[in-house]
């Protein structure tokens, strides 16, 4: 081991900088360990980069509309160049949106590319999260990472509210109106809690520089260290992948990170950030000159929250009439707590569900091999009424707009959500779960009998028969390679008592897996291979 | 198929550890695994000619960024606004964003080109360990803790250990205090409106201009400011004015079902709360041959014959009435405020 640096004087430049690097930070130990790591590759796994790239942009694009906006409620008559406005009263909040839309050349471009790619988080965020739901992804040893993407989402979905009202214009007004209406009606505290928000009574002049203060401090910071965490427990774990020939719990097969995975998701970098800026160039977002600045007096008819908090406004239109009670002289406005129990309560059980999971098949293994959805059937089946429940209250922020486009009564529209936020899961779960294991019957079908070929021919004795391909080995073992639980029956522990813990579990266990399709295994394979033969 | 579970299987490869398969059947009668597919060769695999061309391609791709990002910059000094054109803005917007589009999509769709063409694609494998550490490693931890707690004392020294405690349970409670100030303890703000100063003229909203009686047509909707709100100073303008607004509608007298409502009102003329007691957006929707009265946001619906009453939507009291008059020069007033708190409910409303 000798010191002399022969490799500083051969080599040009980039020898001397990587030498340099090396000899101050260890740049050459980090290579080593992670330069060929491997990457599976599939397009599902793209939609968490879309999330990522999506909140870079986020950061950029942000830290321009910083050095422009001004987050202040003081009164100011507007004197800057959009005509329709000249003269009015409004916040230098909002009339500094105006400026930057404006005045400031680009401005309104990266207004709308950090709408766009606000948008795009929060939905790329989700998909991500439906991916690793329905493959399995969340299971042992990966729960605690389901739980911290589960914060980012949330975290997400507060960096959206928060911009959201800053420009302070009427459409974020309302919004804010909304909010203080719900805070209000929390149980004893509503009122000061309120009061303590808004720096005094709704609107105040306090809270537009408080959200600020969130939106571009604590909400970014703590997404930047739920990121760092999310991210490390995915090099500490490696990849999840798909079953295929060669995949198995116990190695990781794709591209090595160095070159391939540096070109793949260093250009989808630059591609996620090209379909933001096609979008913010070609498709207005936001549009708050229209709207003017706020006011608690008007409002316009049809108005919209950002998609992303649409379920909550939803859960708020949903709630059944005059539902408030009255605990001695003190009001509980159901109408309030309902849907926030609802929605509050979904996104709980989201963040919780691996550990329900794992619990009921108690298997302890690392899993590493995604599930094909229709080989998890009832957790296909939870998610798609998951889906279906989130949809309904979704959709529930548009009743005014779906009755009106459609030319239905509203009254009806509303009606039919309340009932169908109940009955479509329920539905969505039956033939999710039906279809899931038909299309196992037919995996089954083409292993044993193989693939149809839509070829018909004519035997001597006057049938017809359709001749069927086997299937390759490959196809084989995608189709097979899967894992099999079994229900149990709750047992009684030692002391000869069969505690309810044990009786949940069991018809939870019955519930998940009464109905199951197996693989085929080997014994059968041969079995109907030695079959065909005989033909 | 008779397969039954088995209570342990071995995973992972030998002298990893072992883990419970709960109510997973485990089975050694799987068809094998016939390994990774083996790679497609690919057109620039086998061919120079083809292998050059992507080369160029992939060249021509970063090329086209270049541009776009040039044209960008060109298209900032190109297009400059012309304040009194709104045309000259979204020529600004579409051009620099064009520009840009293209420098970024040059190098993304270049790079992965690149990657998809170029660069080796066939599937390497590379081994798992499981994420748990060995048992040297864990005993080695276990013997690291327990070195900690024997060199600081911290499971013998009770004393120091509950005053720890202590200590770090209350040292951010100062920090929750000191958030006390961020607004005032809302006390009786939420029940008394502007309307309280007594025969208040109801003005228009936004000129603040009074209202006869006789201007109001039968049907007719005015929304409604009290007298002197429009001059007040920001931002007690918009607070008293998210509590104030109220909206006036002229019924047929025989049309109102409650004596209170004739008895509130002039003459049919009935002037109610506009802040929604659901959760406080402005109810600003009449539809006049219904009588009733619809908020945007949520879809609340009153009766406007009928006290105001929640006929629809989640919604849970009536709209606060507001009691008015006519002066003697024959102009609306309101003798004074509204008879409870208006908007959203909260928890002491009634105390």
């Amino acid at each position: 081991m000798s010191n002399v640096s022969a490799t500083k004087k051969k080599g040009g430049f980039l020898a001397g900088t990587a030498n340099y690097l090396d000899e101050r930070v260890g740049v050459a130990g980090i290579l080593k360990e992670f330069g060929r790591k491997i990457f599976p590759d599939h397009w599902s796994f793209m939609l968490g980069e879309v999330a990522l790239y999506s909140f870079l942009v986020l950061l950029l694009s942000g830290t321009f509309l910083t050095f422009f906006f001004q987050p202040s409620m003081t009164e100011v008559v507007y004197d800057g160049v959009y005509g329709p406005l000249k003269g009015a009263h409004m916040s230098v909040a909002y009339a500094s949106t105006l400026n930057i839309s404006f005045e400031v050349r680009g401005g309104l471009l990266m207004r709308q590319v950090h709408h766009w790619s606000a948008l795009l988080f929060v939905a790329a965020a989700g998909l991500h999260m439906l991916r690793v739901f329905f493959t399995g992804a969340f299971r042992k040893p990966r729960e605690i990472n389901w739980v911290v993407g589960f914060a980012l989402f949330v975290l997400g979905m507060a960096g959206g509210f928060t911009g959201y009202s800053l420009p302070d214009d009427l459409l974020s007004g309302n919004g804010l109106r909304i909010i203080d209406g719900m805070i209000k009606g929390l149980p004893w505290i509503g009122a000061y809690t309120s009061s303590l928000l808004f720096g005094g009574e709704f609107p105040g002049n306090q809270i537009v520089p408080r959200l600020y203060s969130l939106h571009i401090m604590i909400v970014p910071a703590l997404i930047i260290v739920f990121l760092a965490v999310h991210l490390f427990m995915v090099v500490i774990h490696k990849h999840t992948h798909y079953s295929g020939g060669g995949k198995k719990d116990t190695n990781v097969v794709g591209y090595p990170l160095m070159p391939v995975y540096v070109a793949k998701a260093g250009g989808f970098f630059f591609l996620v950030f090209g379909v933001i800026m096609l979008t913010a160039s070609l498709v207005t977002i936001n549009p708050v000159w229209n709207y003017g600045s706020y006011d608690p007096s008007p409002v316009s008819a049809g108005t919209q929250p950002d998609w992303y908090i649409g379920f909550l406004d939803g859960a708020l239109r949903l709630a059944p009439t005059g539902i408030e009670t009255m605990v001695g002289n003190d009001t509980l406005s159901w109408n309030i707590l309902l849907p926030m129990i609802v929605g509050v309560g979904f996104l709980v059980v989201v963040a919780l569900y691996p550990f329900i999971e794992g619990w009921i098949t108690g298997d302890k293994r690392e899993h590493h091999v995604l599930d094909r959805p229709r080989n998890a059937p009832t957790r296909t089946a939870i998610g798609a009424a998951g889906v279906t429940f989130y949809a309904t209250l979704w959709a529930g922020a548009g009743t005014d707009l779906i009755a009106t486009s459609f030319k239905m009564s509203l009254n009806n529209v509303l009606t039919f959500m309340q009932i169908f936020l109940i009955v479509g899961p329920f539905i969505a779960y039956f033939i999710t779960k039906r279809l899931c294991l038909s299309l196992q019957r037919k995996d089954r079908e083409i292993v044993l009998h193989g693939n149809e070929s839509g070829r018909l021919v004519r035997l001597p004795h006057g049938e017809y028969i359709e001749v069927h391909e086997p299937a390759d080995k490959y196809q084989v073992w995608k189709l097979t390679d899967f894992k099999e639980y079994q229900p149990i029956l709750a047992r009684p522990n030692e002391k000869g008592v069969i505690t309810l813990r044990s009786r949940i579990r069991a018809s939870l266990s019955k519930m998940f897996f009464e109905d199951r399709v197996s693989p085929v295994s080997a014994t059968e394979l041969e079995a109907a291979q030695h079959h065909g033969e005989l033909h | 198929m008779a397969k039954k579970p088995q209570d342990l299987a071995v995973t992972g490869e030998s002298g990893e550890h072992e883990y419970e398969t709960g109510i997973a059947v485990v089975t050694a009668d799987k068809p094998g695994d016939p390994g990774i597919e083996p790679h497609r060769v690919r057109m620039t695999d086998k061919s120079a000619k083809h292998e050059r061309a992507a080369a160029r391609q992939v060249a021509a791709l970063f090329s086209v960024s270049i541009i776009g990002s040039i044209f960008s910059i060109w298209a900032y000094y190109a297009f400059p606004f012309n304040n009194s054109d709104a045309a000259s803005l979204r020529i600004n917007t579409i051009f620099l964003g064009l520009g840009i589009t293209l420098g970024l999509f040059g190098i993304g769709v270049g790079a992965v080109h690149w990657a998809k063409t170029l660069m080796p694609d066939a599937e390497v494998s590379e081994e798992r360990h499981q994420t748990r550490g060995s048992e040297e490693v864990r005993a080695r931890a276990v013997e690291i803790i327990k070195l900690a707690d024997q060199e600081s004392g911290f499971s013998r020294r009770k004393l120091i250990r509950r005053t720890l405690y202590g200590a770090l349970a209350l040292f951010p409670i100062p920090a929750i205090v000191l958030f006390s100030d961020l607004g005032p303890n809302p006390k009786d703000s939420l029940r008394h409106t502007m309307w309280g100063q007594g025969g208040l003229r109801l003005t228009r909203d936004p000129d603040g201009t009074p209202i006869k009686a006789s201007d109001v047509q039968l049907g007719a909707v005015f929304h409604v400011i009290p007298e002197g709100l429009k001059d007040l100073e920001a931002p007690s303008m918009l607070n008293e004015k998210a509590k104030a607004a109220v909206l006036l509608v002229r019924l047929d007298p025989a049309d109102i079902k409650s004596q209170r409502e004739k008895d509130w009102g002039y003459d049919g003329i009935v002037a109610y709360s506009k802040i929604c007691t659901h959760v406080g957006c402005p109810v600003a929707l009449y539809e006049q041959h219904t009588h009733h009265l619809l908020c945007p946001c949520h879809q609340s619906t009153f009766d406007l014959a009928d006290d105001c009453k929640v006929v629809f939507g989640p919604a849970s009291r009536p709209l606060p009435q507001l009691k008015i008059e006519v002066d003697a020069d024959g102009y609306l007033v309101a003798p004074g405020d509204f008879a409870e708190p208006v908007g959203p409910s909260f928890w002491e409303r009634k105390a």
